[in-house]
Parts: C-alpha cells; sequence; structure tokens
C-alpha cells in the first residue's frame, strides 16, 4: 500500500455531489444549431478550413491548428455550416470570439472513422500528431493541448504517469460517472499514454468519496497501474496538489510536473484519448454535469462541443425562476456565464444553476482582521493576506517576490475569509495586470529598437548624402582643371599633331603593311631561288591550264556574233603571250640557279 | 630617515601626505579605469517612458526626454502617454515627490488606439511614412500607403502631415487575449467607515 501524502491546507466545503449521481450518463441529443468557438483550448486559435454553407459530416475537420500548441476543430455531427463569426463564448469577460455556427441536420451523418493501425501505435511521433489532430485539449477545466504536455522534451524522462481522478470541486461529478461506467475506455487510454511516456510507474489518484468509482477503476485497471484513494480535501485535484499526495514532491516555483518527471493527465482526456486512436473519433463531445437547485433533472449528459448553454439547461428542466444566476465550473473556481447562448466547448466539466438560498450573494466584504485563516488555508503555501495588501496597492514587485504566480486561484482563501474578502479576485487581476504590464514593457523595448535603428539610418543617409555631394564636387572640379590644361597646350599644337597621327592611322598602318609585304617577297625572290622555281613553275602550268580551257572555249564557238569570236581570240593569243613570258621567266631562273649551282 | 624621530610633527605630517599621495593616485586610476559610458540615470528613465516617441513633452522621441529629466531641465509630468502610473515610476526612480500630469501636454487615453490608413483616399506623398518614429507605415511614392499595426504606437505623429486627411486614430478594442479581470472595486460593497459615522456624514 502506497503512503499517501498531505498538502499544506485546503478546505472541506459541502460537496453536493449527490444530486447529479442519480442517473447515468445520458446523451443531451443534437441542437438545431452548433456554435463552435475557434478557441476553446489554451493556445493560438483554430484556422477555420470550412466555407459558410458547405455541408459537413461528423468528425469532419472545421479549423485546423495554428501552430505546436494549438488543436484543430472538429464538426460533432453533419449539417451546414451557416457562419463564420462572433459569437458569445463562455468566458469571464462575455466578449465574442470567432466561432464556427453548424445548422444541424439532424442525421448524424457521420464521416468513416480511421483508427490509428497497431503497426503506428509504437511510433511516439504518429501518437502525438493523432492525439492533437483529434483535437485534444485538457478535459480537467484548464484546456491545455494535451500533446505538447506528452512532449516533456529532449533529456527530460518521465517517471510517473498520474492519471486524475480526484475531482474534488463541489457539485462536480462527470469524471465521477465517467470512471463508474467507462473504466474500460479510461484504462485503454491511460495505457496508451503509458506507451508514449513509457514511464517507471502508472498511478491513478481517486478521492475516496467516490467509491463505486474506485471499485470501477480497480476492477479494470491492468496490474501496473495502482489506484490511489486519498482522503477528500479540496483542491487535492490542482496538478501541483496531486503530485504532492502521490508522491510527496513539490513541483518546483514556476516550474511545470514534467521538470520533477511526472506528467497528469485527467480520466476524461485519457478516454478521449482512446477514442482518437482506436476507434479514430475525434473529440466532439464531453460528459457535462448539469445540477444546482433550479435544475429539475440534475444529471450528467454527453454533451456535443458547441451545443447552445440555454437549450442544454432546457433538457434539463431548468427552473428560469429561481435559477439566480448559469456558473461554468464548480462554485469555488467557476464563473459566470452572462449569456446563456454560450456553447459547451471542451472544458466545461459543470453546469450549475442555483438558487440564491444556494449560492447566497456574498455580502459585502469587510477590514481584512488578520486573522491567518487564509493563510492556513492556501494550499500553495502562500501569504493571501500579505498578497491583498500588496495588490490592494498595485506593487506589483512584492506580489511577484510573494510567488504570486504559484497561486493556483483556488479559491480556498475567499472560501475561509470571515471578512468575505474576494481575496482570490485580487490575485486574478493582479496577475493579469502584471502580465499585461510585461507585455507593454516588451513592446516599448521593441518600438524604441525600432525608434534608434530609425535614427540610426537617418543619419547614416545623410551621411551618404553628404558623402555624395562631396564626391561630385570634386568631379566637377577636377573637370575643370583638365578642361583649362587642354586649353592651354592648344596654343603650343602639339597635341594637333598626335591627333592628326590618331586619325590617318589606320590608312597610314594599312600601306606600311603592304609595303612590308612586297619587301619581304623581294628578299624572298633573292634569297631563296629554290622557291622562286617552284612558284614560277607553278605559275607557268596555271597559265598552261587557263590557255587550254580558253582554246576549248574558242573551238566550242562556231559561227555567231564575230565579235565574241574575235574576243575570244583575242583571250586566246593574250593568254599565250602571258604563258610564253611565264616560259622564258621560268627558263631565266633555272639558268640562273645552274649558274649559281 | 632617523631624524624623522626627533620630528614627531613633521614625521606624521609626511606619512599624511604620503597617504594621501597614494589614495588620490589610486583614485585617480580607478576614475579613468572605471568609467561609465554615457549617463546611467538616462538609460534608467528611458526605460520607465512608454516608447511612444510622440513627442507630446516636447522632446523629439522618448530618449531626448530623458536626458532631459536627468539634466534637470524637464518636469516628470510631460508624458501623457505614461501616465500617472509612469510619473510615479519617475517619481520612485528620481526619488521626487509624484506630480499630477501636466495638461499642457496632454491627458492620458484610456484606451490605447492605433493609426489606421483610408487606403482608397490615400495618394501616396509618402509624407506620413516620413513622419512614423518607428518605421510603421509602409507604401512607396505614388503607391498606397498602410500602418504595419502591431508596430503602431499610437502617436499621433502621422494625422497631422497627411494632406488629404485619410489617417484615423481607432481605438483599440478589447479582446479575449487583452481582457482580465479588474480588481474588485472597493467601494461596491467594502464597509471602510464604522457604520455611526456614516449616519453622521449623512446628519451634516
Amino acid at each position: 500500500m502506497r503512503r499517501v501524502h498531505a498538502f499544506h491546507g485546503g478546505v472541506h466545503p459541502p460537496e453536493n455531489k449527490a444530486q447529479s449521481l442519480a442517473a447515468p450518463i445520458q446523451p443531451a441529443g443534437i441542437p438545431p444549431q452548433l456554435v463552435l468557438p475557434l478557441a476553446q483550448h489554451i493556445g493560438a486559435p483554430a484556422q477555420p478550413v470550412v466555407r459558410v454553407g458547405q455541408a459537413v459530416r461528423g468528425g469532419e475537420l472545421l479549423a485546423e491548428a495554428d501552430g505546436f500548441v494549438s488543436v484543430p476543430v472538429h464538426a460533432p455531427t453533419s449539417g451546414t455550416v451557416s457562419a463564420i463569426e462572433e459569437r458569445p463564448v463562455p468566458h469571464p469577460s462575455g466578449l465574442p470570439a470567432p466561432c464556427i455556427v453548424i445548422d444541424t441536420d439532424g442525421a448524424d451523418a457521420w464521416a468513416p472513422l480511421a483508427p490509428l493501425p497497431e503497426a503506428e501505435r509504437a511510433d511516439p511521433t504518429k501518437l502525438r500528431e493523432r492525439i492533437q489532430g483529434a483535437g485534444i485539449a485538457g478535459m480537467g477545466g484548464a484546456g491545455f493541448p494535451t500533446a505538447v504536455k506528452l512532449s516533456p522534451g529532449p533529456g527530460k524522462t518521465i517517471e510517473t504517469l498520474i492519471i486524475n481522478g480526484t475531482e474534488c470541486e463541489p457539485y462536480i461529478t462527470a469524471d465521477d460517472t465517467l470512471m463508474r461506467e467507462r473504466a474500460g475506455d479510461i484504462v485503454a487510454g491511460t495505457r496508451i499514454l503509458a506507451d508514449l511516456l513509457a514511464p517507471r510507474e502508472i498511478l491513478i489518484g481517486i478521492e475516496d468519496n467516490k467509491p463505486e468509482a474506485i471499485a470501477a477503476v480497480r476492477a479494470a485497471a491492468d496490474s501496473d497501474m495502482e489506484v490511489v484513494v486519498f482522503p477528500t480535501k479540496y483542491p487535492s485535484g490542482g496538478e501541483k496538489q496531486l503530485i504532492e499526495i502521490l508522491l510527496g514532491k513539490q513541483v518546483p516555483s514556476g516550474g511545470i510536473p514534467a521538470d520533477i518527471g511526472v506528467v497528469c493527465q485527467n480520466v476524461g482526456t485519457a478516454v478521449a484519448v482512446h477514442e482518437a486512436v482506436a476507434l479514430g473519433r475525434p473529440l466532439v463531445s464531453r460528459v457535462t454535469t448539469v445540477t444546482g437547485e433550479a435544475v429539475a433533472h440534475p444529471g450528467n449528459y454527453e454533451v456535443l462541443l458547441g451545443t447552445p448553454m440555454g437549450w442544454l439547461l432546457e433538457r434539463a428542466g431548468v427552473d428560469s425562476e429561481r435559477a439566480r444566476r448559469l456558473v461554468m465550473g464548480g462554485p469555488m473556481m467557476g464563473f459566470s456565464i452572462p449569456e446563456p447562448a454560450c456553447p459547451v466547448v471542451k472544458t466545461t466539466n459543470c453546469l450549475l444553476v442555483p438558487t440564491e438560498a444556494e449560492l447566497p450573494t456574498p455580502p459585502p466584504a469587510q477590514a481584512c482582521i488578520r486573522c491567518g485563516l487564509c493563510a492556513e488555508a492556501c494550499p500553495a503555501t502562500l501569504l493571501p493576506q500579505q498578497l491583498y495588501w500588496f495588490a490592494q496597492g498595485k506593487e506589483y514587485d512584492k506580489l511577484e517576490g510573494h510567488n504570486l504566480f504559484d497561486c493556483i486561484e483556488c479559491g480556498a482563501c475567499s472560501y475561509v475569509c470571515p471578512s468575505h474578502i474576494p481575496l482570490v479576485q485580487y490575485y486574478r487581476a493582479s496577475k493579469a495586470d502584471i502580465l499585461a504590464r510585461r507585455r507593454e514593457s516588451e513592446k516599448a523595448d521593441h518600438a524604441r529598437e525600432r525608434f534608434e535603428a530609425r535614427q540610426a539610418r537617418m543619419e547614416r543617409l545623410a551621411a551618404e548624402r553628404e558623402a555624395k555631394r562631396a564626391e561630385r564636387k570634386r568631379a566637377a572640379e577636377a573637370k575643370a582643371k583638365a578642361k583649362a590644361e587642354a586649353a592651354a597646350s592648344e596654343g603650343a599644337g602639339g597635341t594637333d599633331d598626335a591627333q592628326a597621327a590618331a586619325t590617318a592611322d589606320p590608312i597610314q598602318a594599312a600601306i606600311e603593311r603592304a609595303k612590308a609585304r612586297k619587301a619581304a617577297l623581294a628578299a624572298g625572290t633573292a634569297g631563296e631561288p629554290a622557291d622562286r622555281l617552284a612558284t614560277l613553275s607553278a605559275n607557268v602550268d596555271t597559265i598552261a591550264k587557263r590557255l587550254a580551257a580558253a582554246r576549248e572555249k574558242l573551238d566550242a564557238y562556231d559561227g555567231g556574233e564575230a565579235s565574241v569570236a574575235e574576243a575570244l581570240k583575242r583571250g586566246v593569243e593574250k593568254t599565250e603571250e602571258k604563258l610564253a613570258r611565264a616560259e622564258a621567266e621560268l627558263r631565266e631562273a633555272r639558268e640562273g640557279a645552274s649558274e649559281e649551282a | 630617515m632617523a631624524w624623522l624621530a626627533d620630528y614627531p610633527l613633521a614625521a606624521a605630517v609626511l606619512a599624511l601626505v604620503a597617504l594621501g599621495g597614494v589614495f588620490g593616485a589610486l583614485l585617480g586610476f580607478a576614475a579613468e579605469r572605471f568609467r561609465t559610458e554615457g549617463n546611467p540615470v538616462v538609460d534608467q528613465i528611458n526605460a520607465i517612458l512608454p516608447q511612444t516617441q510622440c513627442g507630446q513633452c516636447g522632446y523629439p522621441g522618448c530618449r531626448p526626454y530623458a536626458e532631459a529629466i536627468a539634466a534637470g531641465e524637464a518636469e516628470i509630468n510631460q508624458c501623457p502617454p505614461g501616465g500617472e502610473a509612469g510619473i510615479q515610476a519617475l517619481a520612485d526612480l528620481l526619488d521626487v515627490e509624484p506630480k499630477p500630469l501636466d495638461a499642457e501636454h496632454g491627458e492620458e487615453a484610456p484606451v490605447k488606439s492605433v493609426a489606421y490608413i483610408r487606403e482608397d483616399e490615400c495618394i501616396g506623398c509618402t509624407k506620413c511614412i516620413q513622419a512614423c518614429p518607428v518605421d510603421a507605415i509602409l507604401g512607396a511614392a505614388k503607391q498606397m500607403h498602410t500602418v504595419i499595426t502591431g508596430e503602431c504606437t499610437g502617436c499621433d505623429l502621422c494625422v497631422e502631415p497627411c494632406p488629404v486627411d485619410c489617417i484615423d486614430m481607432i481605438p483599440q478594442a478589447e479582446t479575449l487575449k487583452t481582457w482580465h479581470w479588474p480588481l474588485p472595486d472597493p467601494a461596491a460593497g467594502r464597509v471602510e467607515v464604522i457604520a455611526t459615522d456614516r449616519l453622521q456624514d449623512r446628519a451634516a
């Protein structure tokens, strides 16, 4: 038996869980319209991939993940995309956000589902891709993309995988019923997560106020999974608190569980992982508790994501006369929804509709009496009353110095405060203020860099202009000087001759080249008689050939015009003369050569 | 050196002079060796200023204003974009009394604005581009210009030079990303005075 540790503080608010546990999980049905926010998770909103008017089937991709810390959105049933616009979303601000609206057709036609083949399940990358591709974000309430949590990064080994079935917040029973009815799926999902992370131990943590869930999970669990039961206390279900309960280790301030080798996943997330991998079904529905005294049929509903809360509440039989407000989440950490048209999203674990008597308006806050009850209740061992003073004075440095960012906003301090001071509200506001100031100061730094870069550029450009101007001035001066010099030398006339020489040059050169060639030939005639003889005999041969051709022509020409015949005859005679001259020359040369020899 | 023993007064004076000389040399060397470049106070002041570069303080940018404050030429309450929080931070840094924002230089805008150019009216004169202190306007001569919203500091300087008045300053709407929980309003229910005090108030 594992030793269970205790964390500091905590409170025991009335549980109020029995109301919604009377009936099993029931399907809520298909509403006429689904409103799917593009950001149902922490991180970048998904990017729509459908057009208005497009028909979609269940399980089809509506919007794809935008980056690593983001998840896609899928169609929960068949219908037509009727709008992609801003609609109110479940957020404490009540501000609208981009949503894809589907008019359902009631046929619930589904695109074929493709389970991940067994062979690919051994590949962690494929598994993570599938988990992200199925749109799975933490189902416990925060909505952090699950695939990111399952990528602890290089160098970090995961020793322990914790499946969180604590569900410590009053009223909520979604995880409880899920464990009772779908323990097999939870174990199958846990097995997939364990294959992915290869932890040394697998723990399933459940509070002792859920005996039926404990029995069901124990019966379904594999031998290497340990179901750990611990006493009920709020907020045991906080990730850091649960790790301390099960392992006795604290997550360092500002760190994440993976820093101490732990990954924590909600039971709902385990079921979603199982469905995505083994069935190929993306995350399109979730179990939501609908409870509160103003609800006629409290219970757990399997709700399609995007179902308007008002429609779901109508199904559960809400008495709007008695309902004081609509809370998403539990009474401790939940927030009021201003608009019942808001849709159920991936993080909607509970819709609480209390009456005035059940959850009365908090009485006016009194002055802090420094009783210290909040410090005793704080599960993060902070000093709430100290933080309260600093928050009032907006002393942000001191707030950070007192580890405001370790506050998990569980509300235990506000719960115990005898002066009814909404402490957690101060911390939420201060945290957001500090983050906003950080963003602003980053932006200011960025603006300063740009300003300085611009100043530097202006100076550089001015310097360049100045340099160019100086350059031009120098060039102009040099030109003027050259001109003046030219004008001065023209009087001497030296340049004129040179210019004439330059113009006459090509002709002169040609003449000189011809002279040189003749001289060379003459030198050759005198110097090399053998060559001269060869040239002359070739000359004789050529002329003899020419004479033969002319005679032939004369013979061939019979009659016709006399002048032509005369011309031919003269040509023959001239050629004969040429031949005789050439032969005489050759003879002379031969004689000269033999004389020399 | 033995003669010094006969003149204790001279010995003491000599020793002190020697010490003074040694330490003076040391200090002089340190002042040269570890000299600080620039004025670190200016950088600290500049880090507090919002870097809008709007010139509402009367100086051409945040750094010149920081230099003027450091030189004692400017008051700390001349920066409307920085607002009361900025004045408080400057007062803390310089250890002076915070003052209310000088109305002469403008009022603190409750919501940050960014410039928007009505593009079909833009004639492409590039005057706004030259005016923008952080190069947040994109365009070329006779081409339409547009503002890079993420880089705009909302300084207003581009509005004045535009010859066709096609630039608007649009307050930035609150989004889910910028929204945050407000601090609980103490006046909304918190009782700070004793009940009888309140009765007296009413009677008065």
